[in-house]
C-alpha cells in the first residue's frame, strides 16, 4: 500500500526529520503534538499539525488511544512511531492495525519477540549468537544459582527494561539479596514488570552495534557503529564504522545479526546491540531495538541511504530495494548529541528558551535539530537539543572536521553540551580510538581533578 | 516551506564560488543568513516563520490544559512559616518510586539535608532539599503536578534556634 498522509507520533528533532523526509517523497506529514509542541519548529514544518493532548508525556505522545484517534481524525493512512515513546510498544502496532493504519516498524510479533530481553535472547541464542553469561533470577535462589555460574561483578536487568534503563551492579555475592529485590520492585514499578535476570559485568566492554533492514523475507546489514561513549547509559557520541575492530570481527558482527533478522523474519529498520569484549576481541548479543535509533545519521553518512524513506518503503509492503553487495560503507562518521545541560554542574538540565542558532553548513556536515531562534524547549522532555553529524575521509578526518564544525555551532539562551564535546574530542585517549563504556566517566573524574579551571 | 538542509548547501556552494561572504534571505515564512566565518568555513541561521497548522479538535480527545494553571496562594504562608521550592522547574514527586512510602509526611521534622521529594526534568531526577530545619507543615503541590521554580512544595515550620 502507497502512502500517502503520515501521522508523525513523536516530537523534537525526529520528528523534523522524518518531516524533512516526508517532504522529499511527496508523504503529507501530519505532526501529532502535545500542548507543549503545538508551536515547535517540527509543527511548523508539518504540512498540518494535530493535537495529541497534554503536555504530560503519559497523557499524549505515551497514549497508544491518542495517537490512534488522531491518526483516524487526519485520515492518515500510516504513524511513523519515531524512537522512545512508543515506537517499540506492541499496543500502538496493534491498534493501528486493527484501524487499518501502518505502522512504520517491525510486526507485532517481532516487537514481541525483542521488547521483552529474555525471548530476546533466547531468540539470539536460537539464532546462533554468541550471549553474554546469565539467566533468569526468579528468585533469589535461582539468582545465586545464576550468580554462580556467571561470577562477580554482574548485573541485574529487567526483563522489560532496555536502553540502560532498569540495569545495576552487583559487586558481590553479599549485595545481591538487597539489590535483587530493590531491582524487582523498581522493575515492577517502571516497566510493570517485574521479572529480571542477571549478566555477566564485562569490565572494558564496548557498545558496538550493527544495523539492520528487513522486509521480513530477506535482511541487509547495514554497516556497525560504537556508541561505546555514555554517562549513566546515556550516549553522547556515537561514530560508524566502530573503530578499532579488525576486519574478520565486522564482517562476523555483520553475520550475527543477519542471522538473528533471518530468524525473526524481521521487517523494518532494527539495530542489534553487541558487547564488544576489548580483551578478547569477541562480541556477545546484548538487545535489539526494533526502532529508528537516534544515532541513524551515522550511518546514512557512511552508506549515502536516507533509512527513514527505507522504512517507509518496506512498511509499504515493498520488497528491500538494496542487496548486501550493494552495500558500500565510504569514510567515517561521528555523531555529537548536543543537549541542554550543563556539563560543569553534574549535567543540571536546562529548559528554557532559545535565543539564536547559528549550524554550521557544508559538504559533509549535518545537523539535525528542532530547535531555532525563539523555540522554547519544554522541560517535559529530553533535552536533546540538536545532533552534530560529520562525515570525513576516514576517523582523524571526520573528527577534525567536528571540532571546526563546533567551533561555528552556536545555540544561545540554554545551557548546552556542546563544550563538552570540544573537550571530548581534544582528548588523546578517545582520539586513538575503540574507548570502553567506562571510559566517559574516566574522562569525567579526570577534569574533576584539577579544581578551579573549567 | 523551509529550506532543506541540500538547498542551503546549494546556496553556499553558489556563494563560495562568488566570493560573496554573507547572503540573507527574508521570505513571507522563512529568514535565513548564510555567512563565510573567515577560513573555518560557513554557518547558516534560518528561521521558520510560517504558523503551524492545526487541526480542529479531534473527537473523544483531552481537554486542553487551561492556559493559565489556578493561581497558588504562593506568598500567603503563615507568619514565621518557610517556604521549599524546588531547585530547577519540572515534575513533583513526593516519593522516590509509584506506589513507595512519601519521602515526608506532615508533622514530620526535617533538617537543611533532608530530601522531603524529588523533581523531574527533562527525564531527570533531582532531589530536592528541605534547606531548613523545622517541621513540616502543609503540602501545596500535589505528587505529579508540575511545578516551576516560584512554586511552594510545601511549607515547613523552622525549629527554634537554640
Amino acid at each position: 500500500m502507497r502512502i500517502r498522509r503520515l501521522l508523525v507520533a513523536n516530537r523534537g528533532e525526529i520528528a523534523a526529520r522524518v518531516i524533512r523526509t516526508c517532504a522529499r517523497l511527496g508523504v503529507e506529514s501530519v505532526l501529532a503534538a502535545s500542548d507543549a509542541d503545538l508551536d515547535s519548529l517540527p509543527a511548523r514544518c508539518a504540512d498540518r499539525v494535530v493535537r495529541l493532548g497534554p503536555a504530560p508525556a503519559a497523557q499524549s505522545y505515551l497514549d497508544p488511544a491518542a495517537v490512534v484517534r488522531a491518526a483516524v481524525a487526519v485520515g492518515a493512512d500510516a504513524v511513523h512511531p519515531g524512537y522512545g515513546f512508543l515506537s517499540e510498544n506492541p499496543a500502538l502496532a496493534t491498534a493501528c492495525t486493527e484501524a487499518g493504519i501502518v505502522f512504520v516498524g517491525p510486526s507485532v510479533a517481532s516487537l514481541h519477540a525483542v521488547g521483552d530481553k529474555l525471548t530476546a535472547r533466547s531468540h539470539a541464542v536460537a539464532a546462533g549468537l554468541p550471549v553474554v553469561p546469565g539467566g533468569e533470577a526468579a528468585d533469589l535462589a535461582a539468582a545465586q544459582a545464576v550468580a554462580a555460574e556467571v561470577g562477580y561483578p554482574l548485573l541485574v536487568k529487567a526483563v522489560g527494561g532496555g536502553g540502560g534503563r532498569g540495569m545495576k551492579l552487583v559487586r558481590s555475592a553479599g549485595e545481591l539479596p538487597g539489590t535483587l529485590a530493590m531491582a524487582v520492585s523498581e522493575a515492577a514499578a517502571a516497566f510493570g514488570d517485574a521479572r529480571v535476570y542477571l549478566e555477566r559485568y564485562v569490565a572494558s566492554g564496548r557498545h558496538v552495534e550493527v544495523q539492520v533492514l528487513g522486509d521480513g523475507v530477506s535482511a541487509v546489514a547495514l554497516g556497525d557503529r560504537d556508541c561505546s561513549v555514555q554517562r549513566r547509559y546515556q550516549k553522547l557520541f556515537e561514530e560508524a564504522p566502530a573503530p578499532a575492530i579488525p576486519a574478520h570481527v565486522h564482517a562476523e558482527m555483520a553475520a550475527a545479526a543477519l542471522a538473528l533478522a533471518a530468524h525473526l523474519g524481521y521487517r523494518g529498520l532494527g539495530t542489534v546491540e553487541l558487547l564488544y569484549d576489548r580483551d578478547r576481541q569477541t562480541f556477545s548479543f546484548l538487545e535489539m531495538n526494533a526502532r529508528i535509533q537516534v544515532e541513524h545519521p551515522v550511518t546514512e553518512m557512511v552508506t549515502g541511504l536516507d533509512l527513514v524513506a527505507e522504512q517507509i518503503a518496506v512498511a509499504e509492503g515493498l520488497p528491500l530495494r538494496l542487496r548486501q553487495d550493494d552495500v558500500a560503507l565510504t569514510g567515517h562518521a561521528v555523531e555529537c548529541r548536543i543537549n541542554a545541560e550543563d556539563w560543569a554542574d553534574d549535567f543540571r538540565p536546562a529548559p528554557g528558551r532559545i535565543d539564536r542558532v547559528v549550524l554550521p553548513v557544508g559538504d559533509g556536515l549535518r545537523v539535525d535539530t528542532h530547535v531555532q531562534g525563539g523555540s522554547v524547549v519544554p522541560p517535559h522532555y529530553d533535552s536533546l537539543l540538536a545532533k552534530l553529524v560529520v562525515h570525513g575521509t576516514d576517523r582523524a578526518d571526520a573528527l577534525a572536521r567536528a571540532r571546526a564544525a563546533l567551533e561555528l555551532l552556536r545555540i544561545d539562551g540554554v545551557v548546552t553540551t556542546a563544550p563538552m564535546h570540544r573537550a571530548l574530542l581534544d582528548d588523546d585517549e578517545f582520539a586513538a580510538g575503540g574507548v570502553d563504556t567506562a571510559f566517559f566517566e574516566r574522562f569525567l573524574a579526570d577534569r574533576r581533578a584539577p579544581a578551579g579551571v573549567s | 516551506m523551509d529550506l532543506t538542509p541540500d538547498d542551503v548547501r546549494d546556496v553556499v556552494r553558489a556563494l563560495d564560488s562568488s566570493g560573496l561572504d554573507e547572503l540573507h534571505l527574508e521570505l513571507s515564512d522563512l529568514t535565513l543568513t548564510v555567512r563565510r566565518e573567515g577560513a573555518a568555513g560557513w554557518t547558516a541561521e534560518q528561521r521558520v516563520l510560517r504558523d503551524p497548522r492545526i487541526e480542529p479538535e479531534v473527537e473523544g480527545g483531552a481537554e486542553p490544559a487551561a492556559a493559565d494553571a489556578p493561581d497558588r496562594p504562593r506568598a500567603d504562608l503563615p507568619d514565621g512559616t518557610v517556604a521549599v521550592h524546588p531547585p530547577l522547574l519540572g515534575t513533583f514527586y513526593r516519593a522516590p518510586a509509584p506506589g513507595a512510602p512519601p519521602f515526608v509526611e506532615v508533622g514530620d521534622a526535617v533538617d537543611e539535608e533532608t530530601v522531603i521529594g524529588i523533581v523531574e526534568t527533562m527525564k531527570m531526577m533531582t532531589s530536592v532539599h528541605a534547606g531548613v530545619r523545622g517541621t513540616v507543615a502543609e503540602f501545596r503541590t500535589g505528587n505529579g503536578e508540575f511545578a516551576d521554580t516560584d512554586a511552594v512544595l510545601l511549607v515547613v515550620e523552622p525549629a527554634a534556634t537554640s
